[in-house]
Parts: structure tokens; C-alpha cells; sequence
């Protein structure tokens, strides 16, 4: 085996809180050898992120860190933060999650680039910019001698997260250490970055600590995995190893947790419930009181889409692909031209006033539990106040019965009613959400990427929720996700947006099994492998 | 029905959450500083507002004997300035002193004339604010000697009096009435104001949005006291004047804080929600989007208080202020000031009363956004 690069023992990290301390990573043995990948993986509050943020010294203030972590055979905990700084960002450096934030938006990124290479390694200023096209180009952006001027607001997610990959590797480094680098982008952006680190990996030799939730991409990438649970690592072993042979029941559940089953597509003839037809929504940006360019964004391109009775449609696509946006134009809460039925009204200039009769049958779950829930009142509250809109004439006893009984059907405990939003979990939330949406017994459900923010295992559990819904209250289904796999559980019939257009529709074993456009086979391969 | 009621009677004994109000209260509990200035607040308002039930002095009543007396926890009058004036009443009364004694409460005078002396001669003796319910105990001489008893009169004046005779004491409670309820009442009209205006002006937003912020720059670019001094020029000094001057202006502030934060909270997904569940603007304004801007709007109003008793006082320091014999902190202060050297615990002890409020609202304030924005920590 290779020479030891990182080796971690007893590793703890405790959090003081106003609740008492928080053990967060509870005495763990890691280590990485020269040249390896090694993926940690684990669902949110495992433990994960904050093993590395130890080791770096990027504790919130409240966290302590007690054990070893020898790096090159230096203890880096503890370590005097003069000396700390000569290790990370030279030797160690790290990339984020959140590509768009963690560039100034002020600088150019050529500037970015090149100023911690002129302060540590006292290069000039040219230098430093003929390094930073290197960079680069080393990390594929296209044309780096115009590209290297540019602003990061200039950029996409993805070429974002490649400067900060260029950023990283800047000063030579012998350990990458990357939290989540492909979460927040698109399942095809995602490959290529992966590609990218795979092959900055061989070319110059760089060992990678890759920290995900995602088991498909570590298969594809690491060497060695590392499964952590509530601060512990409950099993390491080689890829092979860990995916051909799970050892601990966790590990086991996490890699059958990808979500499973089919729908049967709704009788040939049932109902047509929501149609749109010619669907067309633009957004105007800038302009105003003090001109300006004026910048318009066709953000759904003359789409027709028609949902029947007890079907599901997955509308899948990346961001920016205008299937967000679709989903809410067919419930009327943006400002979309074209024709569209609800049941048997035309509901394409129905007013405010007019739609309020309506909005009790057409739902929307959004993607994110943490914002889509007011904070400050209670998870009963939220539940229940469509109710004081359709139904104004239950008294307060009888919301609180609704509410007890949509907290059970959605598998919440109803004693838990009057706590806050906060105090739940994100799939906890989740579900407080689907009980807001069918407490008034609607008939359709416009899911925006619910499942999006949770872990795999809670995902799982979220999509058997929504399929023993439909088929009790006899919903239908708009399921907005990039998340194919999820698609692929809920929906009967499926729907490839691109830049607001449809490329391609059909049944869910048509699209998954014979896709026809090669933008879908694309998205396919990026997501399966 | 009541199957159901019954099945579910069971799981209705609801746990009851911690609210993020209760969080903060919780960690606001905890902030020494901030727990020991609301005390400190709490016993200003209780002094300046039972004080005045309690206290025999009326803030308005004039003791001619006791002009500018400086504090002292002995009572007035002092004993030898007693036998002074008992002279001088005496003399008024056209008649001798011949001989006067005084034992803490009482005192006992003979008193003779070339005349027999008219027994209601003894009303010019209660006539002084030293003494009362004089009382001829004996007479001499045919009626030429009376002995005369009667009680002194005992005042206390602790923070001492002003020029005009009045007991500082009392007008301290009520200066601190007048300025907290102005402090109060101002916040509170430009929280209503501001807090409407603003989530009305940030939620509806586009063209309606444009003109109200307009209107408020509008007003913004009035010199404020020319605007005060305009309002007392046309209305008279008066005290509901001032807190509405005050109110007019401060809601400006309140108004942008709350606009600021109902555009970031427009784009939150729990109002997409609302609108989804088919509630109305004013709806959502009042269950989602006001409740969600109390903290920022908490935190401002604790300053707000300060300073806005702050412009009340610079307001009556002026002399735009509330008219005599109400009066203010401000005022007091204002009186103060003329007679720094010669009477100067007419400066001393209001101005300690309105620093103190003033540092233990602040203190409050800074306690209530540690508590609400526990960020950064």
C-alpha cells in the first residue's frame, strides 16, 4: 500500500449548545494514502463534513476538536494557526458545495485566482495571471485567456466550480478535500466534473477526500469508502467491497434505498383533469424608472401538456429548463399565456377571486421543507390554514381534528402538532407540507421536486407516502424533478423539458427504455452510469 | 361524528413546541446585562407612575417658603430658622414676640400687645407653610399676653425644590410619565404606521411600491423641526402634539426596515404556499409576512424608544415641548441647566433619571437582538 497521507485516530468533535453538547463525530479512525479516493458517505447529520472541517480547523466557534490527525506525520489538531495556514490551502485545500457562493462576486476570477499564488508563493503579477490560464485550462474552461477576465456572475454553476477547483489545486496541493462539489449542480454538469477530478487525480498524482450522500457517483469515482452514521464510521472497504458486500445493516439500507416500483398508467379513457395548451411564459428583467437593457427570459416556449385523472407526469429536465415555472403556470400563480381547463372550466383569465374556488383542488408541495414552512407558526397551524380559506365555517375543534387526522395520514405523530417547524426533520417537514396540500382533498398535486433536499433513505420513504396517497385519495400528479430515479418510481408518463421546450414525451418505459432524443439518452447516462 | 371524536380524543393531548419566541426568550433570560436593565426600567416606571399616587407633594404645588431648598433627608423647616419666621408672622399681625420655643413638632410662642390681642390674629401665624392649627392655650395679662401653641410643619424634600417652590421629587415622576408615555405612544403610532406601510408597499410591490417609497423620501426631505416648529406655530404647544410629530416622522424608518424585509420574505417559499393554498394579499400580509418581520421590527422599536425620548427632551429643552406646569425629562433638564452653579441638583437628579433610562434601554435593545438574531455567535 502507499505511503499514508492523512491518518485520522479518535478523532472527536463536540459542539457546546445552549442543550447541552452535541457529540458530533465520535472518535473515528480514517486514513488516506497518497493518490487515493477516498468517499465518506452519509446521510445529513452523520458526522461528515465536520471530520474535515476538524482536520482544516474550520470549526464554528462553538465546536472542539480532541484526538489526532497526522498529516505527512504533522498533528494538525491543535496546531498553531501560523502553521496551520502553511498546510491548508497549500498542501490541503478544499472545495464546496455551493459554487456560486463561494466566489467574491467583485473580483475578476483571474484576480481570484491569482492572488493567493502572488502572496504565498511571491510570484509577480504576470506570473500569477499565466499561472492562473494554466489553471484554467487545466480545469477546461474553455478560451482561459478571455474567460480569465471574466466576473463570476459571468459563469455557470458548473464553470464556477471548476475555477474553484483551479483555485484549489493552485498552489500544488497533495490532498483535495471536496464537500459535496456536485450536489447543487445538474446531473450532466455533475459527470463532467466528476470527469474532470478523476482525471486531475491520474495526471498529477492528487489523493481526494470526497465527501457525498450520493452512492452512485462515489461507485463510479472513489477507490475506498468510508460509511459514517451519527458521528461513527460503521464500515470501511474498498468500492468493490462495500457495494458487492455490505457488511452493516446501515450500509445495506442506504444502498437499497434507491427508490423502487412502478405506476400503472390511468385508464385509456379517463378524464382529462388539467390541460394547458399553448402555454407561454416570459419574464422581463432590468428595465424600470431608469431604462436600462431590458433582458427577456422565455422561460416556457408554447408548451402543451394535458394531465388526466389518477395519472402522474414527470416533467424532468435541468435548471433553467423552465419546468418550475411550467408546473406554476398551470395553477395560475405566474403570468403565463395560453388556454388552460381545469375539469371543465377554462381558468386561462379566471381572476384572483374566481381562482380561490379552485386553488382547493390544485396543490403545490415545494422543493425546499426548511422555507416552504412558516417559521413562526406551528406545524398545526401551517396544516390547517387552508382550511380557514375553503372551509371558514369549522370551528377551531373541528381544524384541530382535520389536523390530527392528516397528520396521521401522512405518518406524523398528531402529538406533535403544536411544535414549530424547526423542530422537526427535513422529512418530517416534507410530509407536514403533503399534509397541507391534501388536508383539502384536492384532486391535483403539483409536486415541485419534493424530494430533492432529503436524504436517499428519506426520499424513499417520501415517494411510498405520495403513491399511498394517490391511490387512496385518487390523486393526480405533476411531478417536477431532475432526480431520474425518483421519476421513475412515481410516474406513469414522462415529459423532457430543454430551454422551455418539450423534446420529448411518452410513457415512463418508453422514455427509460428507448429514449429517442439524444438530449434524454444524455441525461440517462449521466444519471444511471 | 362522534366516533371519530371519540377515537381520536386519545392522541389530541398535543405536545406543546418551543416557538422561536421562546427560544429568544429563553436566551434573553440569560443576558445579565439586558435582565438587570429591564429591572432597573421596571422600577423607573413604577417610581414615576405610583410615585405620584403615593407621594403627599403635587408636582404643581407651590411651597412659597422653600424656594430652590437644595435635597436633604431632614425635614423642612430647619430649626433655627424657625424663630424668624414666627417673627415675621408675628409682625404682620401687628403684634411682639416675646418669647418662642420649638421641640421638633411643636411649638409654643407668647405673644403680647399694647392692645388686648384678637384671638383671630392666630390666623396669620398658620399663614407660613412652617406652621398650622395654631391655637391660643392661654391668656395673660387681660388679654394683653396670650401664649399660643401649634404644630410645625414638617416637609420633606429630598431631591430638593426649584425656583419656583415646587418639590423636585413629584415633578420627576412626572416628568418620566410624560417622557415614557411619549417614548411609548410615538413607537408605538410609527410601528402601526411604518409596519403597514411598509409590508403593504414591499408585498404588493411594481408601481404601487414606486410611489409610496416616493412619498416616504418625500417626507424624509422635510427639516424635521421646521416641520415641529410649524406644528406648535399653528396648533399651540400641546402634548399629543408632540408624539404626533414624532410618530409622523419616525415611522419613515419603520416603514423601509419592514419594506426591506417583506421583499426578501415575498420570495420565500411559505408565501408561494399561502398563495398556492388560496389566501388573500391582505391575508398573507397579516399571517405570514408580519409575523415574520417582528424581529428586525423588535429590535428597531428598543432604539426607537430612546431616541425618540431623546427628541421629546430636545424638544422641551427648546421650549417646544409641553407646556408648565406639565412638564418633561427634557424640560427639568432644560430648567436645570440656567442654574448650574447655584442650584445644581435641579440638573443633577433628572438628568441621572434620564441616563439611566436611557442606558437600560439600550441595554434591553441590545439583549433583544442577541436574543432574536442569534447569529454570529
Amino acid at each position: 500500500m502507499a505511503e499514508t497521507l492523512l491518518d485520522i485516530r479518535g478523532l472527536n468533535v463536540r459542539f457546546s449548545t445552549p442543550a447541552g453538547d452535541v457529540h458530533a463525530v465520535k472518535g473515528i479512525d480514517l486514513q488516506v494514502s497518497k493518490g487515493e479516493t477516498l468517499a465518506i458517505v452519509g446521510e445529513s447529520g452523520s458526522g461528515k463534513s465536520q471530520t474535515m472541517m476538524a482536520i482544516m480547523g474550520l470549526l464554528a466557534s462553538n465546536g472542539r476538536a480532541e484526538g489526532s490527525a497526522k498529516f505527512q506525520g504533522e498533528e494538525m489538531i491543535g496546531l498553531p494557526l501560523g502553521k496551520l495556514n502553511k498546510i491548508r490551502g497549500a498542501k490541503i485545500t478544499m472545495i464546496f458545495q455551493e459554487p456560486m457562493t463561494s466566489l467574491d462576486p467583485l473580483y475578476k476570477i483571474g484576480k481570484q485566482l491569482a492572488e493567493p499564488m502572488m502572496r504565498h508563493r511571491g510570484l509577480s503579477a504576470k506570473a500569477a495571471r499565466e499561472r492562473a490560464i494554466e489553471l484554467l485550462k487545466l480545469v477546461k474552461i474553455p478560451d482561459p485567456e478571455r474567460r480569465v477576465d471574466s466576473y463570476p456572475y459571468e459563469m455557470s454553476g458548473g464553470q464556477r466550480q471548476r475555477v474553484m477547483i483551479a483555485m484549489a489545486l493552485a498552489n500544488d496541493p497533495e490532498l483535495l478535500i471536496a464537500d459535496e462539489p456536485t450536489t447543487a449542480l445538474d446531473v450532466t454538469i455533475q459527470a463532467q466534473i466528476l470527469e474532470l477530478l478523476a482525471e486531475l487525480k491520474q495526471r498529477i498524482g492528487l489523493a481526494i477526500v470526497f465527501i457525498s450522500h450520493d452512492l452512485g457517483i462515489v461507485r463510479r469515482f472513489s477507490d475506498r469508502v468510508a460509511v459514517m452514521r451519527t458521528g461513527e464510521v460503521v464500515e470501511t472497504g474498498t468500492v468493490a467491497d462495500i457495494f458487492a458486500n455490505p457488511q452493516h445493516p446501515y450500509t445495506q439500507m442506504l444502498l437499497a434505498a434507491e427508490p423502487t416500483g412502478r405506476k400503472e398508467p390511468p385508464a385509456d379513457n379517463a378524464p382529462v383533469l388539467l390541460e394547458g395548451r399553448d402555454v407561454d411564459v416570459r419574464f422581463t428583467m432590468g428595465g424600470g424608472f431608469m431604462g436600462g437593457k431590458k433582458l427577456d427570459i422565455h422561460a416556457v416556449d408554447h408548451v402543451d401538456i394535458r394531465l388526466k385523472e389518477g395519472q402522474t407526469i414527470g416533467i424532468v429536465g435541468e435548471s433553467g429548463s423552465g419546468k418550475s415555472t411550467l408546473g406554476r403556470a398551470l395553477l395560475r400563480l405566474n403570468h403565463g399565456t395560453g388556454a388552460i381547463r381545469f375539469g371543465t372550466d377554462d381558468i386561462s383569465e379566471a381572476s384572483r377571486q374566481e381562482m380561490r374556488r379552485h386553488r382547493r383542488q390544485m396543490q403545490l408541495v415545494f422543493q425546499d421543507p426548511f422555507g416552504s414552512l412558516s417559521p413562526r407558526m406551528t406545524a398545526g397551524q401551517i396544516v390547517t390554514e387552508g382550511l380557514l380559506v375553503h372551509e371558514p365555517q369549522l370551528s377551531k375543534k373541528d381544524r384541530d381534528l382535520r389536523a390530527i387526522k392528516a397528520f396521521m395520514e401522512v405518518g406524523l405523530d398528531p402529538a406533535t402538532r403544536n411544535r414549530y417547524p424547526h423542530e422537526f426533520s427535513g422529512g418530517q417537514r416534507q410530509r407536514i407540507a403533503i399534509a397541507r396540500a391534501i388536508i383539502l382533498k384536492p384532486q391535483v398535486v403539483v409536486l415541485d421536486e419534493p424530494t430533492s433536499a432529503l436524504d436517499r433513505s428519506v426520499q424513499k420513504q417520501i415517494v411510498e407516502l405520495l403513491r399511498d396517497l394517490q391511490a387512496k385519495h385518487g390523486l393526480s400528479y405533476l411531478f417536477i424533478s431532475h432526480d431520474l430515479a425518483v421519476v421513475r418510481a412515481l410516474s406513469d408518463y414522462i415529459v423532457v423539458m430543454k430551454g422551455g421546450k418539450i423534446v420529448e414525451e411518452g410513457s415512463t418505459d418508453q422514455i427509460f427504455d428507448a429514449p429517442r432524443e439524444s438530449y434524454t439518452r444524455e441525461l440517462m447516462a449521466a444519471a444511471f452510469g | 361524528m362522534s366516533e371519530m371524536t371519540q377515537a381520536l380524543s386519545e392522541p389530541t393531548v398535543a405536545v406543546h413546541g418551543t416557538s422561536l419566541w421562546a427560544m429568544a426568550r429563553h436566551r434573553f433570560v440569560r443576558n445579565k446585562a439586558a435582565m438587570a436593565s429591564l429591572v432597573v426600567l421596571i422600577v423607573v416606571a413604577v417610581f414615576s407612575f405610583g410615585g405620584t399616587w403615593v407621594y403627599p407633594h403635587k408636582y404643581d404645588q407651590i411651597f412659597s417658603s422653600y424656594v430652590a431648598v437644595p435635597p436633604s433627608l431632614d425635614p423642612y423647616p430647619l430649626e433655627d430658622t424657625l424663630e424668624q419666621v414666627m417673627q415675621t408672622a408675628v409682625e404682620r399681625a401687628r403684634l411682639r414676640l416675646d418669647s418662642f420655643d420649638a421641640d421638633g413638632t411643636s411649638y409654643t410662642a407668647r405673644i403680647s400687645s399694647d392692645k388686648p390681642v384678637d384671638p383671630r390674629a392666630t390666623r396669620y401665624l398658620d399663614r407660613p407653610d412652617e406652621f398650622e392649627g395654631a391655637e391660643i392655650v392661654s391668656t395673660l395679662d387681660d388679654g394683653k399676653t396670650v401664649e399660643v401653641k401649634g404644630n410645625i410643619n414638617g416637609q420633606y424634600f429630598p431631591f430638593g425644590t426649584d425656583r419656583n417652590g415646587r418639590d423636585l421629587l413629584p415633578r420627576i415622576m412626572v416628568g418620566g410619565q410624560v417622557s415614557i408615555t411619549v417614548g411609548l405612544l410615538a413607537t408605538f403610532v410609527s410601528l402601526i404606521i411604518g409596519v403597514t406601510y411598509g409590508a403593504v408597499s414591499g408585498y404588493v410591490g411594481g408601481r404601487v411600491d414606486n410611489v409610496m417609497m416616493r412619498f416616504v423620501e418625500i417626507l424624509y426631505s422635510l427639516p424635521f423641526m421646521f416641520f415641529v416648529i410649524m406644528l406648535v406655530v399653528f396648533f399651540g404647544r400641546h402634548f399629543v402634539l408632540i408624539f404626533a410629530a414624532i410618530g409622523a416622522i419616525e415611522w419613515l424608518d419603520m416603514a423601509r426596515i419592514v419594506r426591506g424585509q417583506t421583499l426578501s420574505l415575498k420570495r420565500r417559499e411559505f408565501v408561494e404556499a399561502a398563495h398556492a393554498m388560496g389566501l388573500s394579499n391582505w391575508q398573507i400580509i397579516r399571517r405570514h409576512v408580519i409575523p415574520n418581520t417582528i424581529g428586525p421590527v423588535v429590535v428597531f422599536v428598543t432604539v426607537l424608544v430612546p431616541k425618540v425620548i431623546l427628541l421629546e427632551s430636545f424638544l422641551s429643552f427648546l421650549g417646544l415641548g409641553v407646556q408648565e406646569p406639565m412638564t418633561s425629562w427634557g424640560s427639568l433638564i432644560a430648567e436645570g441647566t440656567t442654574g448650574m452653579q447655584a442650584v445644581p441638583w435641579l440638573l443633577i437628579y433628572p438628568a441621572a433619571f434620564f441616563v439611566v433610562t436611557l442606558f437600560a434601554l439600550n441595554f434591553i435593545g441590545d439583549g433583544l437582538r442577541d436574543a432574536l438574531d442569534p447569529k454570529d455567535r
